[in-house]
């Protein structure tokens, strides 16, 4: 378990299909996971997100494609063969063994004898902080302590790739935010590549190097946390990776400018799409202000609406504004900034140059379960 | 009020309750008796029919043969009804129906039907009396209920647990044996207490194979009984009856065991 930023394994998935009968899992799947990177693995159920993890964990045969782990394909390859650890929503814990004897397990697999199994074991443990659980049976544990107790099994053998399956998935808020910072500990302190599947955008937000948005099969778009939240490239990544309005409307370009009507008022912005899409607009909370109805000035746009939800957060308020259309945006303010009441008239207040204008999609939209 | 309704339904339940259980009571005054008779009640108290039965030859030949057919069809049925149960577990829902349904069938058809054509089959084959003879006919009618109990503990097992082995490096049948198996062990030991007692206390199939060279215990029974009024049959009837509550008993806590965890 020495710490190096060499140890990772890097992961080439290219083109990689899947099919069920003539269900379509994944749709031609290319992606490339640097050596010791946390890369996750996000977006809705069904997505294919899971699906790709199998895949690189040997629990799907692909249908067509290749993947390399660590330079080499492992295509046909079977999961036991390829040394990976992986962490599953469910702990797997062996319920018949001890803390100590689930954490062994992979070792005496691979014919590790004491005393430098018993060390190596103690060192998992300690790394996961449940080095005096030793004794104990899975089900005299909280879940979180299962779940990090997995995942000492799981590095215990000092796979080069770490796969995590919603590991979080079953616990509450407050230790689901400890143990992301846990997680990312262990990350840094070991140098494996990660692999993490969730559907909680705000988890990928706070864990990862890079993201990997899932829709449909496919990936739309692979970046930094902040690539994606600054500039989507589509519809469904701006609404998936936090919060947004998208406005919609009649459209119309003129020179550089592309202009919608939403009922009977025009929101422009200085951007054309390249091609012949209909084109929405899509704002980040923060970049939206409100104003007393005709108050908004004229050198910016404005829609008009009403204060539908207004919600106290500490370090400033959070509006919902039902729009003209009956659409909602979404508003952030700071704390110094104006406040209003349920009902109360206004105008949505934007600069052209914040507006992401993207392809509309009827397929951006997303159910979490 | 609601009093004479409850006085009535326990009375009522009282009276199924000595139904059940009085002809198996019965015999266990009736193993004491001095007199060599089955009358009942019986008269005077003596242990001479259990020195009886453990001291004559007859007896006891039998006792042993049907332990050693027990035993063996036990084994037999359980290795075969595991694997059974365990390749029905992994099949297409659709095609283990059918087969676990098949599987099931010596216990749903009727004892002298099955024994008949045991019969019938063992005259040509030279298998009458023989000890493969008796193995093989109790081991067809055990390994219905070792299907059933190892199935229950299956349904049970997280077959997830399996792809984290595999994940951990353990081929499938390193899984199976170090997670699988002690996982469904309870189901596998109570699939072998029902078969060791299905052979022990089969009478029908045994009637039909039996000969002077081996006997199993109930046909013993049988014979002794249609001969003449030995009271040495309510003392072995006696003892079968706590050793197979016993089992029994043992199997169904085993049984209930499992899963809790």
């Amino acid at each position: 378990m020495a710490s190096s930023s060499t140890r990772g394994a890097a992961i080439d998935l290219r083109s990689v299909s899947k099919h069920y009968g003539s269900f379509i899992a994944l749709d031609k799947v290319s992606l490339h996971i640097e050596p010791g990177e946390f890369m996750t693995l996000l977006g809705p159920s069904g997505s294919g997100k899971t699906t790709t993890l199998n895949v690189i964990a040997g629990f799907t045969e692909v249908s067509s494609g290749s993947l390399d782990v660590g330079g080499k394909s492992v295509i046909g390859v079977p999961a036991h063969k390829r040394n990976i650890g992986v962490v599953f929503q469910h702990y797997a814990l062996f319920p018949h063994m001890t803390v100590s004897r689930n954490v062994a397990y992979p070792l005496t697999l691979r014919g590790i004898a004491n005393p430098d199994r018993a060390a190596r074991m103690r060192k998992a443990l300690d790394m996961v902080k449940m080095a005096d659980f030793g004794h104990r049976f899975p089900s005299e544990l909280s879940g979180g302590q299962q779940q990090r107790v997995a995942l000492a099994r799981a590095i215990v053998f000092d796979p080069p790739l770490l796969l995590m399956d919603e590991p979080l998935g079953a616990l509450d808020k407050k230790l689901r935010e400890w143990l992301q910072l846990e997680i990312k500990r262990i990350h840094r302190e070991l140098g494996t590549t990660f692999v993490y599947v969730t559907h909680d955008q705000e988890e990928a937000l706070v864990l990862s190097d890079r993201i990997a948005v899932f829709n449909q099969g496919r990936i739309e778009q692979i970046g930094t946390g902040r690539q994606l939240y600054d500039e989507p490239e589509t519809l469904f990544v701006g609404k998936f990776v936090g919060d947004s309005t998208i406005l919609r409307g009649a459209a119309s370009t003129s020179g550089n400018e592309t202009a919608l009507e939403i009922e009977g008022r025009k929101v422009a912005a200085a951007k054309r799409l390249p091609n012949g899409a209909k084109p929405v607009m899509l704002l980040r909370p923060e970049k939206l202000s409100l104003a007393r109805r005709g108050k908004g000035g004229q050198d910016r746009n404005t829609l008009p609406g009403r204060i539908g939800e207004a919600i106290y957060l500490g370090s400033g308020s959070k509006y919902e504004v039902v729009l003209a259309d009956t659409s909602k945006a979404i508003v952030r303010s700071t704390l110094d900034a104006e406040t209003f009441a349920i009902g109360d008239e206004v105008d949505l207040v934007f600069a052209g140059s914040d507006v992401k204008l993207l392809a509309d999609d009827e397929n951006a939209d997303f159910t979490l379960t | 009020m609601k009093q004479p309704g409850r006085i009535l339904l326990g009375l009522y339940c009282l009276l199924v309750a000595v139904w059940l259980v009085a002809p198996t009571i019965v015999v266990v005054p009736m193993s004491f008796n001095e007199k060599k008779s089955l009358a009942f009640p019986p008269s005077g108290f003596s242990w001479q029919w259990y020195q009886n039965f453990f001291t004559s030859p007859e007896w006891s030949a039998s006792l042993i043969g049907s332990l050693k057919v027990a035993v063996v069809t036990a084994v037999f049925a359980t290795v075969i009804g595991t694997l059974a149960a365990f390749g029905l577990d992994r099949m297409k829902s659709r095609v283990s129906g059918v087969l676990r349904a098949l599987l099931i069938t010596p216990m749903v058809v009727p004892g002298v039907v099955l024994a008949v054509g045991i019969y019938a089959v063992y005259l040509d084959t030279r298998l009458v009396g023989t000890m493969t003879g008796f193995v093989l006919a109790h081991t067809m009618l055990a390994v219905p209920f070792v299907i059933i109990a190892v199935s229950a503990s299956l349904e049970v097992f997280d077959k997830r647990l399996e792809t984290a082995a595999a994940s951990l490096g353990a081929t499938r049948l390193t899984a199976f044996r170090t997670v699988t198996l002690p996982l469904i062990a309870p189901g596998i030991l109570s699939g072998l207490l029902f078969a060791f007692v299905t052979s022990f206390d089969e009478i029908i199939v045994a009637l039909f194979i039996t000969s002077p060279y081996l006997k199993t215990l109930p046909v013993q029974i049988f014979s002794s009984i249609t001969r003449d009024a030995d009271p040495t049959v309510a003392a072995v009837g006696t003892l079968l009856f706590i050793t197979t509550s016993l089992v029994i008993g043992a199997g169904l806590l085993i049984g209930s065991r499992q899963g809790k965890r």
